[in-house]
């Protein structure tokens, strides 16, 4: 049955049809206020599903879509999902309040913009909130071709294009596999329902085909969540609109990778692979990232690789998380803190990247500049700005009294205790889990304080700054300060997201031990002096430090391998890609007819042959064979001598006539073979056939000059030869076998009777199949009048000859 | 005789579609002229021959040969000439524009615009 909540899902495509129409009648208005109201009645409409989700509740609604596949719209709202939606939602709201200050309603295209923001918000609802994973593969690729979109808005810079393409190709080659792994689970489970294939997840566990999935699954996750080495894509992502980096490559897009991780987590984290491989890409995707990002000059690239670092940190901990699943009770788990964290750090990175992203829109708009080694000393003039930046970034540091410090605490946490798991040899290289983890938070400190002090402190340079800088207006600000807000109310708040959102979600990532208890998580700033705190304390001394002596780490850059190598991995890739189909499209693709028959008739000869003898069809059966007459054998003779002279001749005069030799004794044929009406009809085609080459001759010899040359042709002649021994044989196999009696009898029966014809043929074709007749009277219409246009017509300005 | 009939098609399978694999245009069309032949034989060949009166129920025979493939047969011939006559044309006035009978004068190119 189709519900509001089906309805909720397909809202923003409904919205989408409608944004062209607003922008083209109310051009007054900014398009962008139409907008806002989809994400703020969506937004209010999920919160209300917070009661229903809450412990491990769950609301499913069915609409048939597909029935005789077995493709249902299952829209299914647990914990994870409506974290998703929330975020979706909200966010989505913000960012479109955001943008109708960003973005200039007579500069810009406001129709292309919010038609496609709209479709990337239903497919995101669609994407989290589906129980079918064909569904879910769908709207995961509508993800990507309206960030696609979104990154080419402004489609007339190159680097756009090329930003565009690469993430689209990344993702969709990730979403391919994703397919596949799809297939391969649905092929082993018999269902493409999540709830049934988590049900039958100890059927999966035992086939050959769980690595690969798993493999295929992890695949499709990473390069959506732009892990190592597939973030290459996120930092060119960046030359979308600032409100699209917030909204798409920061708070939700990007996610949808961990979305289907936290979601597969049930079915996959018995193996030792899922453990290592998340928790190993994301660590090392956290260090890459971050390490990458204190070489940015660019404020977005700072961002993007901040982004990339901490997709990292959250997978890496939910593959940390994946160890609980191996204990049967939330008891003495500790483990599942790690999923806590995980979920609490999602929420709060949504939070301050998205004030970061705008705080740098803001910036960009009001001074023309992104280059930090252009800005500084901005505090002064944008001071609201100013405490966006702090606020958001010593949140993303890992600073107190903001949420980034209990998420990385959280983080800290569950890193020192995974060092101590007893399984998948732990215990030998795990200790490297915290230090790694460590080392990358002294990085993302650094890179922290670089886009606060860079772009605020210091000297102002107005003569490098393209526009005089200002405060931006009130309401580019506006979005950011509530995200902020919300960055410090979550900080001194955080039990309150608890019981709603984050311990659902861990229901749905971790269904059998919700079953056990409560997950009894409590996050708080104080926990003594634990490990966590020190290492806090060592981030914030030793980033200090670097960050003072940054100028002089330079150098390091130059030996540092840059993500030049995977760049152009990619683009060496694509140019070898580009030059072999071009190689390999102008080797068969000669655009020589010949060549085309040539493969057309090699690919029906194989087919058939292997068909005739591939199924035993081939029989002769001479039995019932009438005898030759003295009078066929005659013709059969004319038959071949005239072929023989058509396929040789090199005069013109002679291939006519044979033509029409070969032509009257296929009429003769007709009439031995009782069949009267062709005789007539092929006698008269024959004769006017000859008259129109004779005519075509006499008019226009020079054409057939070219007669003059022939060459023997091998290839062409053993290939016509095998088609003709084909068709000789499929003719033996036919006239030897009947499968099952003729239709014909039912014409001979009611020919008179039905019609009151006694000629069978012509009944047949004026009235049984009379609409055979009438489109063949088209067809010779349509011929008649090319013809006569071919010889009539005199375009201006064509030939004069 | 379906033996003789069935190789006769086959050949003329093959010459036409050997003049359909040269080059010049006027083997082309008189090719397709042959394979249409060719398949008109077959297809008469593969209902069976002479089983009984030609289809016209006014001789009152007690057989009948099949009808259908016959009107088939009679929808293909006059289809396969419009097709020949158009060609032919086609041909003729390609001649006359370009210059060129033979395809691989044709050939273009990608960059052609």
């Amino acid at each position: 049955m189709f519900t509001i909540l089906h309805l909720a899902i397909i809202a923003p495509f409904l919205a989408a049809v409608l944004v062209p129409l607003l922008y083209k009648f109310i051009p007054r208005i900014h398009t962008g206020w139409f907008v806002l109201i989809v994400p703020i009645i969506l937004f209010s409409y999920f919160l209300s599903y917070l009661p229903d989700v809450s412990g491990t509740g769950s609301v499913m609604k069915t609409f048939e879509w597909i029935p005789s596949l077995g493709v249902n719209y299952i829209a299914y709202v647990d914990g994870l999902g409506l974290l998703f939606a929330l975020l979706i939602t909200g966010i989505g709201a913000l960012v479109v309040l955001y943008s109708i200050y960003y973005l200039d309603k007579h500069k810009e295209q406001l129709n292309n913009f919010y038609t496609y923001l709209l479709l990337f918000m239903g497919a995101m609802l669609g994407l989290t909130l589906s129980d079918n994973l064909i569904v879910l593969y769908t709207f995961w690729e509508i993800t990507s071709i309206s960030s696609f979109l979104l990154i080419s808005y402004w489609y007339t810079k190159e680097k756009s294009r090329y930003g565009a393409l690469k993430s689209l190709l990344i993702t969709v080659m990730g979403g391919f596999a994703l397919l596949v792994g799809f297939v391969l689970i649905a092929s082993v489970t018999g269902t493409y329902s999540i709830r049934g294939i988590l049900d039958a997840s100890d059927q999966l566990a035992d086939s050959p085909l769980f690595l690969p999935a798993m493999l295929l699954i992890l695949l499709g996750a990473f390069t959506k969540s732009a892990q190592f080495p597939f973030h290459i894509w996120l930092p060119d992502a960046m030359e979308a609109p600032t409100p699209v980096s917030a909204y798409l490559h920061s708070a939700t897009m990007v996610k949808a990778g961990i979305y289907l991780v936290a979601r597969m987590t049930p079915l996959f984290a018995v193996s030792a692979y899922w453990f290592w491989l998340v928790t190993g890409f994301g660590l090392l995707t956290l260090i890459w990232g971050s390490l990458s990002a204190i070489r940015q000059t660019d404020l977005k690239g700072i961002l993007a690789y901040s982004t990339v670092s901490q997709l990292g940190m959250i997978l890496s901990m939910l593959g940390a998380g994946a160890a609980a699943l191996h204990y049967d009770s939330v008891d003495n788990n500790a483990y599942t803190m790690a999923v806590a964290a995980a979920i609490f750090h999602l929420i709060n990175h949504a939070t301050y990247k998205g004030s970061l992203f705008m705080m740098v829109g803001a910036i960009d708009h009001e001074t023309g500049t992104r280059d930090i080694r252009r800005l500084g000393g901005l505090m002064t003039l944008m001071p609201i700005s100013f405490t966006i930046a702090v606020i958001g970034s010593f949140s993303m540091a890992g600073l107190p009294p903001f949420n980034g410090f209990l998420s990385k605490e959280m983080f800290f946490m569950s890193m020192v205790e995974i060092a101590h798991f007893p399984q998948y040899s732990v215990d030998s290289i795990g200790i490297l889990l915290p230090i790694v983890a460590w080392t990358a938070s002294v990085f993302t400190f650094v890179y922290c304080m670089m886009l606060v002090f860079r772009t605020f402190t210091g000297k102002i340079q107005k003569e490098k700054l393209p526009t005089k800088p200002h405060e931006a207006p009130f309401g580019m600000l506006l979005s950011p300060l509530i995200l902020v807000a919300l960055v410090v109310f979550i900080g001194f708040f955080p039990n309150t997201l608890v019981p709603t959102i984050i311990e659902p979600a861990m229901a749905s990532i971790m269904p059998e031990l919700a079953q056990t208890g409560s997950f009894g998580v409590d996050i708080y700033f104080w926990h003594g002096f634990t490990p966590e705190l020190f290492m806090t304390v060592g981030v914030v001394l030793l980033g200090t430090a670097i960050f003072l002596a940054l100028q002089k780490w330079n150098k390091m850059h130059a030996v540092f391998p840059e993500n030049r190598l995977f760049n152009q991995a990619y683009n060496r890739s694509l140019e070898g890609l580009d030059r072999s189909s071009h190689a390999l499209m102008s080797w068969h693709m000669t655009g020589l007819v010949r060549d085309y028959f040539i493969y057309i008739f090699s690919f029906t000869v194989v087919l058939l042959l292997f068909s005739l003898f591939g199924t035993g069809a081939f029989t002769i059966d001479v039995e019932n064979m009438v005898p030759v007459s003295p009078y066929e054998a005659v013709l059969s003779l004319v038959l071949v001598g005239s072929s023989l002279i058509l396929m040789f001749t090199r005069s013109r005069l002679k291939a006519v006539i044979a033509l029409g030799v070969l032509g009257y004794t296929v009429a003769l044929f007709f009439v031995l073979f009782r069949a009267p009406d062709l005789a007539l009809t092929q006698l008269t085609i024959e004769t006017v056939s000859v008259t129109l080459f004779l005519l075509c001759f006499y008019h226009f010899p020079q054409i057939f000059d070219a007669l003059k040359e022939t060459k023997f042709h091998a290839v062409n002649f053993v290939i016509s030869v095998t088609v003709g021994l084909t068709v000789t044989l499929i003719g033996l196999s036919a006239s030897g076998t009947r499968l099952f009696p003729a239709i014909s009898d039912y014409f001979l029966e009611n020919s008179y009777k039905e019609a009151g014809g006694n000629n069978v043929v012509n009944v047949i074709l004026v009235d049984f199949r009379g609409f055979d007749t009438l489109l063949e009277i088209l067809v010779l219409g349509i011929a008649s009048l090319g013809v006569y246009s071919l010889i009539k017509l005199r375009l201006a300005g064509g030939e004069n000859k | 005789m379906e033996i003789i009939m069935s190789i006769l098609a086959g050949f003329l399978f093959t010459v036409g579609l050997y003049l359909i694999l040269t080059k010049n245009l006027i083997r082309i069309i008189i090719g397709s002229s042959v394979l249409s032949h060719g398949a008109h034989l077959l297809l008469l060949t593969m209902a069976g021959l002479k089983t009984g009166a030609p289809p016209l129920l006014g001789l009152e025979a007690d057989t009948y040969v099949d009808p259908l493939p016959q009107a088939l047969i009679l929808t293909a011939i006059v289809i396969s000439f419009g097709v020949t006559s158009f060609i032919l044309v086609l041909g003729y006035r390609t001649y006359k524009v370009t210059g060129a009978a033979e395809t691989d004068q044709l050939r273009g190119t990608d960059t052609d615009e």
